[in-house]
């Protein structure tokens, strides 16, 4: 019974909310297609760069697009091997 | 003054893209500019029929690339209006008869000769749809309220950002104000959210368009219709008028009464 007033009255939403959120996930995975060579080529920058600072394990390194619901995020683990002494020093004087 | 190519796309086939091109066309000749509509999907003709030009062909865009024909010999003079030309796609003819960097010199040839050279795409994102862009200065990106049809709305948009189209305007065809109201259609604001592009139409859904295109004359000659109406407010804002956007709403008792009366009279003039 307060079912039948609640969809009376409330004017509940119709199937618009459905199109409206499997659009957005749907255009959120099309806007950010990354190819995996791309991504291959993504993780050979960060080596190159973070290598710089730090000396890393560079065959445990794993590099992914994480997608949860709406948001999408870069997600990279990097094994720290050590600190390089010099950059430190550098960036500390 | 060289005038403007527009190119009208939209990745998804049978959103009315062609009605859109042939009443958007009519509509600015009829305020007086110099108007050539080019048919680029080879293979498919049919702005020709929406038109109702289909038994005055002779040559088509390939004979011109080709060389076979001028360009002027080609071009088909309206039949109710003055200064809008159609110029019609091959039908015999494999799509790839024809480059990008013709079809650009051809735009760029019509410019010098018109104020608006509207180019009808075809559906997809192939060798056709990069011809069509191929000239374009800017382009109008019709859509309908639906997931599919967004979505490769929005494709296009991206497709069009890497060819250095920048802006391209929205137009939101056949919303149902009816469906709108009981939340089972999204309505503008949705589909603007989504795309984030701008708007410059809302053609509601309109038996009328049917009607019209059956007879092959563009719906905008009727102004009386709601689509004809909404069409001729796209013209005036591309002529660079600030004209509000239609409530679409459903209509009122006294909304069906004017409808119905002003039908009756078309009936019996």
């Amino acid at each position: 019974m307060r079912d039948f007033f609640g969809r009376l009255f409330s004017r509940e939403e119709g199937s618009k909310k459905a199109a409206k959120d499997r659009l957005r996930l749907v255009l959120v995975h099309d806007r950010t297609s990354l190819s995996p060579h791309l991504l291959d080529t993504l993780k050979e920058d960060l080596i190159q760069t973070i290598s710089k600072y730090l000396e890393i394990d560079t065959e445990g390194l794993e590099v992914n697009i994480d997608q949860e619901e709406e948001t999408m995020a870069l997600v990279a683990s990097i094994p720290i091997r050590s600190v390089r002494r010099g950059v430190v020093a550098k960036a500390n004087s | 003054m060289a005038g403007k190519v527009l190119v009208v796309t939209s990745g998804k086939g049978g959103v009315g893209k062609t009605t859109t091109t042939a009443n958007l066309g009519t509509g600015l000749a009829l305020l007086g500019r110099r108007v050539c509509l080019v048919d680029a999907d080879i293979g498919l003709r049919n702005l020709d029929v929406v038109m109702g030009l289909e038994n005055r062909i002779v040559y088509d865009l390939v004979d011109v690339i080709e060389g076979q024909c001028k360009l002027r010999n080609a071009l088909i003079k309206d039949k109710r209006v003055e200064n809008l030309f159609l110029l019609p796609a091959a039908q015999t003819r494999e799509k790839d008869a024809v480059t990008p960097a013709q079809m650009k010199e051809l735009c760029d040839t019509l410019k010098q000769e018109f104020d608006y050279v509207l180019v009808d795409s075809p559906a997809g994102i192939e060798h056709g749809f990069r011809n069509a862009i191929a000239g374009a200065d800017d382009a109008l990106i019709v859509t309908t309220p639906e997931v599919s049809a967004v979505r490769d709305a929005d494709r296009i948009i991206g497709m069009l950002e890497a060819h250095e189209i920048r802006s391209p305007k929205l137009i939101v065809n056949r919303i149902r104000p009816d469906m709108v109201k009981r939340g089972d259609m999204m309505d503008i604001d949705d589909v603007i959210e989504i795309l984030a592009i701008q708007l410059i139409g809302v053609v509601p859904d309109d038996q009328e368009v049917i009607v019209a295109t059956n007879k092959g004359e563009p719906v905008i000659f009727d102004r009386r219709t709601r689509s004809g109406q909404a069409y001729y407010n796209i013209v005036r804002r591309l002529e660079g008028e600030d004209v509000p956007f239609m409530q679409i709403g459903p209509d009122g008792f006294v909304e069906r009464l004017r409808r119905l009366l002003s039908r009756d009279v078309r009936r019996r003039a």
